[in-house]
């Protein structure tokens, strides 16, 4: 026998009272504060400047001067053209000097900001210029062009550079950038397949823009026995290597350093040819030499960056000399390979040192020019200095000692430039998708600081590449590239929290519905209630 | 003569340009990559389990031998079962029944052992959100130029793969992992094998380019274990990686072998469970891609066709660094600083709220208190 409680009236209206009390503090006052209590840290995002870098438009600028020598305008061309500055050069008067020294003095005389080009236009009977060649490219940032503009009729300002017009814009695509090497920069955001075979080459073969580099130079002697070597690479390196690293600073940071392993062997046994009297690897078998060699190499545990290899093998006694054959069986005159994005191996012969009754072990010294000529070039294709073929009729003054000429570099530097701004670009724009689509993921204030500074650094380097800048531009691209990697990269970005939706419901609803139902329930009992009384209202009025 | 500043603008959108100039040799061009990596990872803990780690270290064993270094194989071992208490020959981990194959050798390198191979490890290693701290061994250091294998086993169910036995990794977050490789460009082809029950679910949610997928069981199948060992006690290996370490044994860094091999390895009749593969994100013809493109490390090479006349005579090598800096004498740093241990002060410890067992205990001691002495104490309260 259950006695249902019998409520008088004041302390039902104090129960409806108080159930709405909790039903109105639970919603009011408990979700927000569930939803606040379970929100994750989201720190702002410039999100409009990001959309923004989407639909980025790069635009190169780069700073010519032209100087017409004495000799190519006509006297009524002088006068209209504005003269500025009037600089006698006598050095282009002599004829007996040669293109070099011409070329040094010309560098002389004005001062070439990073990213220029000065033209010096000569005229068409200059002796200076062998015959059938039209423009020398030197090794700053000047090129000599030999035309007659004299012959232009009607000859304004406007109309001698109109008629330059192609010749100059052949030298710039020459020693700035052209089409190809801008595409290559940007394949990145590029559809694939929009690049020449020869840049996506040179793209394969050169390493992606870093912060850093490590070179290693080894020496491999699997004959200790009977070849004692000496290389003094520290002099060569200080003499050949380290003067063009010191010009790529602007461009990374380079860590050298350099080791002797013995008894280490190539992976592949080279073929006895009688005819050469020699042992012979061919090029395919060049493939498989890497791979044994490389476990024994090392690195640098503590630093992330991209490691370029360069080997000096020298060759056992018994496997002396030894020589490499190309494609066609023809010797190679360096007897040196290289692989893309690793590094290169050079095959030192020395048998020609000592003869065959001497005492082993034999000092030997290495001629560390002829190697550091070699790994030089290498090391040049690895950088990024493309083998440019030269447009016909120009001269390309090689760099000779220096390793690289002025406008080779500016050439990788505006290359490099564009290709951070690109890759900067891309992090930032997919780090914001990213954190877009994901809800669950926290971002730090750090991470928001970094996209915000990658942002900036990103619309600093484009305003300087548009002003023509080009050593700016490529400081404010570093930055910005910088910057979105250790945003993107930043370990608290991992995202961990997928759940599944049955595995949410799991979660919420043990926790939320017993104490829910008994609210819904008193609430849904009220509202009946206030509905009976108005319907017993609404009877008795009527 | 005069000076004129002429200037020379050039813009660049997205271009359009012309394929042109076939002076590179073929080889070259037949695959885009220039560096392979690998990344092995068994989930799976506890002796009963040796056949996963037997399954990990036999491709281990293969993609080494076919010439990727050490130095580009990420290798994550749930358990050691070489050292193992209960493994009767220890330093071994054997693949084949009778002891033929010891899978483990003698230069096996480990980069996450134990209870490092974690989801969130095996996350990071893939994204490359990894702590500055972390030493190279354990990173991938792939670019946009690399082939990467990854290599997963242990027991995995529909949509899912478990980790040491106490997490799990799901599909979706796989395929997150992936895309945000792409997004980065790390990695150029990417060829991933699953050997765990129900293999397939694991690929099906995949949406980058360039991904091929294997698995040795589609979903609703199990993957059986291949042949227990009655001296060690326990299942050596699972069919479909048995069958695949069979088939690779017969590959050697110059053949020509291909995936439509790859994929008719282990056929129902063998395997029980029915192998699977996706190949619709990837954009060259299986056909064409050759095994050694993923397990191994062909390099490409060119000849040095250009060298730098250096031998100038006459000119002396000059000093670049200025003069050689003398070195200061090294020492090692404290290795132990037992002063300091000494008189550590304590560490503050951030305040922390009242737990709930406390909080529970005190509301109960307060309401005991106040049933039983009546309501009006409160007012000492408020």
């Amino acid at each position: 026998l259950s006695i249902r409680p019998v409520l008088s009236d004041p302390e039902k209206q104090r129960g409806r009272s108080a159930a709405v009390a909790i039903a109105a503090l639970v919603i009011a006052a408990g979700i927000p504060l569930w939803w606040k209590t379970t929100e994750t840290y989201r720190a702002w995002l410039p999100a409009a400047r990001i959309s923004e870098l989407e639909a980025l438009q790069l635009e190169l600028r780069v700073e010519v001067e032209v100087v017409f020598a004495r000799g190519t305008l006509s006297p009524e061309q002088q006068k209209k053209v504005p003269a500025s500055r009037i600089t006698y050069e006598s050095c282009c008067k002599s004829k007996s000097l040669c293109l070099v020294e011409a070329d040094h003095a010309l560098h002389t005389l004005t001062e070439t900001s990073c990213g220029s080009v000065v033209i010096y236009i000569i005229p068409e009977a200059s002796a200076l210029l062998p015959q059938d060649m039209r423009v020398y490219v030197g090794r700053s940032r000047t090129a000599l062009l030999r035309s007659q503009v004299a012959s232009v009729v009607g000859a304004g300002l406007p109309e001698v550079l109109a008629a330059l017009d192609p010749q100059m814009e052949q030298v710039l695509q020459t020693m700035s950038f052209n089409h190809q090497d801008v595409t290559a920069a940007l394949t990145d955001r590029l559809r694939p397949g929009l690049s020449t075979r020869d840049s996506l080459a040179d793209s394969m073969r050169a390493f992606k823009s870093s912060p850093g580099y490590e070179i290693t130079f080894s020496l491999l002697n699997p004959d200790p026995k009977h070849h004692q070597l000496h290389w003094d690479v520290e002099a060569a390196l200080d003499a050949y290597i380290y003067p063009l690293l010191h010009k790529m600073a602007p461009v990374a940071n380079f860590s050298v350093d350099s080791q002797i392993l013995y008894y280490a062997v190539l992976g592949v046994n080279p073929r006895y040819d009688a005819s050469a009297s020699a042992y012979t690897l061919s090029a395919d078998s060049l493939a498989h030499v890497i791979n044994p060699v490389e476990a024994r190499l090392g690195s640098n545990a503590a630093s992330s960056n991209p490691v370029l290899n360069f080997l000096l093998y020298v060759p056992d006694s018994l496997h002396s000399p030894l020589i490499i054959r190309n494609d066609q069986k023809q010797e190679v005159a360096s007897n040196a390979f290289h692989s893309p994005r690793w590094g290169g191996i050079m095959v030192y012969n020395v048998d020609g040192a000592y003869g065959n009754d001497t005492q082993f072990p034999v000092d030997i010294a290495i001629d560390m020019s002829r190697v550091m000529g070699v790994f030089l070039s290498q090391l040049r294709l690895m950088l990024g200095f493309q083998q440019t073929g030269a447009p016909p009729g120009f001269v390309l003054e090689a760099a000779g000692r220096e390793g690289v000429a002025e406008w080779e570099l500016d050439r990788l530097l505006w290359s490099r430039s564009v290709e951070n701004v690109a890759t900067a670009s891309a992090s930032i724009t997919s780090l914001a998708q990213l954190l877009d689509q994901i809800a669950n993921i926290v971002i730090n204030d750090n991470i928001a600081q970094q996209v915000a500074s990658a942002v900036t650094a990103l619309q600093a380097a484009v305003a300087e590449l548009e002003a023509g800048n080009l050593a700016l531009a490529l400081e404010h691209s570093r930055e910005a590239i910088s910057a979105s990697e250790r945003a993107f990269f930043d370990p608290s970005l991992l995202h961990l929290l997928y759940f599944p939706d049955d595995q949410k419901f799991a979660i919420y609803i043990p926790l939320f519905l017993p104490m829910c139902v008994p609210i819904l329930l008193s609430l849904l009992k009220i509202f009946r209630e206030v509905q009976q009384h108005r319907a017993e209202k609404r009877a008795k009025r009527d | 003569m005069a000076n004129i500043i002429a200037v020379v603008c050039a813009s660049y959108g997205l271009a359009q340009s012309v394929c042109d100039g076939e002076d590179l040799a073929e080889r070259f061009f037949r695959s885009d990559h220039t560096n392979n990596w690998a990344v092995l990872v068994c989930t799976s803990r506890f002796w009963f389990n040796y056949r996963h780690v037997a399954n990990t270290l036999s491709v281990y064993r293969s993609v080494k031998r076919l010439g990727i270094p050490d130095s580009h194989i990420v290798l994550m071992l749930a358990d050691d079962m070489a050292c193992n208490h209960r493994n009767p020959k220890p330093a071994t981990v054997f693949s084949h029944k009778n002891m033929e194959l010891n899978v483990y050798g003698d230069d096996v390198e480990v980069d996450y052992r134990g209870y490092e191979v974690t989801v969130e490890n095996f996350l990071r290693v893939l994204t490359g959100r990894l702590p500055p701290s972390t030493p190279r061994s354990k990173r991938l250091l792939s670019d946009d130029h690399s082939n990467i294998l990854i290599y997963l086993t242990g027991h995995g169910g529909n949509g899912f793969l478990k980790f040491q036995d106490s997490e799990e990794i799901s599909n979706v977050e796989l395929a997150d992992a992936f895309e945000q490789m792409w997004q980065k460009r790390r990695y150029n082809e990417l060829l991933f094998i699953i050997d765990t029950c129900q293999g397939a679910s694991m690929y099906e949610r995949f949406y980058s380019p360039n991904l091929m997928a294997l698995a040795s069981s589609q979903v609703g199948e199990d993957s059986l274990s291949h042949q227990p060992d009655l001296a060690i006690g326990v299942h050596l290996m699972d069919r479909y990686t048995f069958y695949l370490l069979e088939f690779l044994e017969d590959i050697h860094p110059a053949s020509q072998a291909n995936m439509n091999d790859l994929f008719k390895v282990c056929p129902k009749s063998q395997c029980v469970s029915t192998p699977g593969h996706r190949t619709d994100l990837f954009q060259r013809d299986p056909g064409s891609v050759l095994i050694t493109d993923f397990f191994g490390s062909v390099r490409k090479v060119e000849i040095t066709m250009e060298t730098i006349n250096l031998t100038v005579p006459g000119i002396p090598l000059e000093r670049f660094g200025g003069e050689p800096h003398t070195e200061t004498a090294l020492a090692y740093v404290d290795q132990l600083p037992v002063a300091q241990i000494i008189h550590q002060k304590p560490k503050q410890k951030d305040w922390h709220p009242p737990d709930g067992f406390i909080l529970g205990l005190w509301t109960l001691i307060l309401l005991v208190f106040f049933r039983t002495y009546g309501i009006k104490h409160l007012k000492h309260i408020f």
